[in-house]
């Protein structure tokens, strides 16, 4: 694994959004070779949206080739709920880029069959030709989408009922009010993620401090699913200072040391894009 | 790449590089538009996988409502009250000069007359969607005659009557029908008003208390018969009075039933209404403030001298006098002038202006869930002006029908 670690959450979102902008541009996605990219919701990663908004704005990136694919979605909350995942993604991302509708794919809470709308993704993504880069963020149970502790480190794209930590946390999106939570969701399983060829984990903020020492710094464990990247041949975690608070300062020095930056130039349009990358595993 | 053809084949404008008002407030967002409604983006994202054919660039302007006058009485030398022989050409020509103050709906306005005016006059008016001929009919405003002769403002007093046969049966018997009325004003403390009142209520009409002596309690009762506006508040009732505050009194009223709102129409055109009491009523109760512009037949004629009608009246800026004298002959303020004026007085917010003439007309006539919001599925009347409050263009079901 890669272990980036910034000052603070906007340096990190920066940092992250500046590597989707370049893994696309490097990708030159076309008509026939779309990037796909796996994204997630939740405040961790607005930051990061909010910076690659601003290089579609400024003519740097665009999306009119790559499909995304989302993590999860919960179940029965009606679509236009403006707690809905498709609603995040529609205010925060899609509105204001130049994605295409049908290149944009996320699991519907409100399917008849959930399971069969769960098969269904998981062959959109197989006839999409695999995530090129999944981006996922972490709960503060060490989830990644919602496979809560227990989940199976090989499942698939499935409905699972969430875990008391993670609608606690949830909460504040609906007023604090524990009964108005959804209680189930439909989510993309570590198996999924971990099919991906990529994986960029960002995780900011000292509440999720634990959690990363106990997905990096301690065996592969169900009960931490994010722990199950540890497998993964190129997996980056960004985070900024505050998420290494629970980790051994020799680890933090460690990554911190053998960082060999290098300025990773990629041309795009006549133009010229720098970004400070770790080439050491 | 189209919309899917299951929902609609119209074409879908979006207009981008520009601030909306909606849910009270000013935002950055694009405003979509199909069919002539207004189009939620995200339904036509995530369940037609559509996006816009034309994008329209507002160079960062300001997206309102239409504004709704609920109070003309005429303009441009036509005289709604008039039976001229040709009633709906004189409607035209006003609903078509008022686009050019951001008025997409209006109420045409006929003051006191007799019988045989209303039965010239109302079977010809209709109420009539807006488009690039002029702004839309929302039905007539009939102030009058069932009014109080010592407020009778410029109303001629042979004509005002009271309610002689117990309400309903006076209805008809002057004005013949009610079909495509919208509003209607009384004074409540004529004798068998409520009836009247509950009459026109049941029917959908909007009632409105002015030209009027009528106390607090007096008003109160005809607010709990039904009333919900109060006819240009200040002028041609009895002036606040701190142990009786008359209709005035209404703005701050306990005795409104609960969930609904009385609404007040002012005329802010700086003469009709001294700047400090429209401020105060403004601070009272700024949810029901109501911007009418009560023009008159000179309203949107140049300045000097003009006959109209048995009239003399002499133009002076925004000052229409009967000629040769001092005294005012109506207001000749257009509703963008009004828009601007209440919010220099007031010291209001750009949204709170915005909505006097929008979203409080919209609901005083109870068809806010259609016109004066830019909410989705709302007709597409909207107007864009820059930052001086200065209309620049109209729009009405979605088409551009007027332009600086």
């Amino acid at each position: 694994m890669r272990l980036v670690i910034l000052d603070d959450y906007d340096l990190a979102s920066e940092w992250a959004a500046k590597y989707i902008r370049n893994r696309i541009i490097q990708f030159r996605p076309s008509a026939d070779r779309y990037f796909t990219l796996g994204l997630p919701t939740g405040s961790t990663p607005l930051g990061c949206y909010r910076k690659l908004i601003e290089y579609h704005k400024s003519g740097d990136l665009s999306f009119k080739y790559v499909k995304t694919f989302n993590m999860d979605e919960y179940v029965g909350l009606p679509r236009d709920h403006p707690e809905s995942y498709h609603s995040y993604m529609w205010n925060n991302f899609f509105k204001h880029i130049d994605i295409e509708p049908q290149n944009t794919h996320i699991l519907d809470g409100n399917a008849t069959d959930l399971q069969a709308e769960c098969d269904a993704f998981e062959q959109k993504i197989t006839a999409a030709g695999g995530i090129e880069l999944f981006v996922g963020g972490i709960g503060p149970d060490g989830h990644i989408a919602f496979n809560e502790p227990g989940s199976s480190l090989v499942s698939r794209t499935r409905v699972k009922t969430l875990a008391k930590d993670t609608i606690v946390a949830n909460a504040r999106f609906f007023g604090n009010d524990l009964s108005k939570v959804p209680t189930m969701t439909l989510t993309v399983g570590v198996g999924t993620v971990m099919d991906a060829r990529e994986v960029m984990i960002l995780i900011t903020g000292a509440h999720k401090a634990f959690a990363l020492y106990k997905a990096i710094e301690e065996g592969v464990n169900h009960m931490w699913t994010v722990s199950a990247f540890q497998q993964h041949p190129r997996t980056i975690f960004v985070c900024d200072e505050d998420a290494t608070l629970e980790l051994r300062v020799k680890t933090v020095k460690y990554f911190k040391g053998i960082v060999d930056w290098v300025l990773w130039k990629v041309q795009f349009k006549g133009n010229q894009f720098w970004h400070l990358i770790v080439t050491k595993v | 790449m189209p919309s899917n053809k299951s929902v609609s084949d119209a074409p879908i404008t979006q207009f981008i590089n520009c601030r909306i008002l909606r849910d009270h407030c000013l935002q950055r967002e694009d405003l979509w538009v199909r069919d002539g409604k207004i189009l939620n983006p995200e339904k036509l994202f995530f369940d037609e996988q559509g996006f816009a054919d034309h994008k329209v660039d507002c160079g960062n302007k300001i997206i309102a409502p239409g504004f709704i006058d609920a109070q003309i009485n005429g303009g441009y030398g036509i005289d709604f009250s008039q039976a001229s022989s040709d009633i709906n050409g004189g409607l035209s020509l006003v609903a078509k000069k008022i686009l050019e103050h951001g008025v997409t709906s209006f109420c045409p306005t006929l003051v006191t007359s007799p019988p045989e005016i209303y039965r010239q006059v109302i079977p010809e008016v209709r109420v009539k969607d807006g488009g690039a001929e002029g702004a839309g009919i929302l039905g007539l405003h009939l102030e009058g005659p069932f009014i109080n002769e010592e407020k009778r403002g410029a109303h001629p007093p042979k004509f005002i009557r009271p309610f002689k046969k117990g309400g309903v049966v006076d209805l008809t018997e002057v004005y013949g029908t009610l079909d495509n009325v919208a509003l209607v004003t009384v004074a409540p403390e004529l004798t068998n008003s409520g009836p009247a009142i509950r009459e026109l209520v049941r029917r959908g009409i909007t009632v409105s208390l002015g030209h009027s002596m009528a106390d607090l309690s007096q008003a109160e009762e005809a607010v709990m018969n039904g009333a919900s506006f109060i006819t240009h508040l200040f002028n041609a009732m009895l002036p606040f009075h701190h142990r009786d505050p008359g209709i005035v009194g209404l703005l701050t009223s306990d005795r409104v039933p609960a969930g609904r709102t009385v609404y007040y129409g002012m005329i802010a055109d700086g003469i009709h209404t001294h700047p400090a009491a429209l401020r105060i009523a403004h601070r009272s109760h700024p949810a029901g403030l109501v911007l009418v512009t009560d023009a008159v037949t000179a309203m949107g004629l140049p300045a000097g001298r003009h006959t109209l009608g048995q009239q003399e009246i002499h133009i002076e800026g925004l000052h229409a006098y009967v000629a040769g004298t001092t005294t005012l002959s109506g207001s000749i303020a257009t509703m963008d002038m009004c828009v601007r004026h209440f919010k220099q007085a007031s010291g209001c917010s750009v949204e709170a202006a915005l909505e006097a003439a929008s979203l409080h007309p919209a609901q005083v006539l109870g068809i806010s869930h259609q016109k004066g919001t830019l909410d989705y599925g709302s007709d597409a009347d909207f107007i864009i002006l820059d930052d001086t409050l200065t209309v620049r263009e109209t729009h009405i079901a979605g088409q551009l029908v007027w332009k600086k």
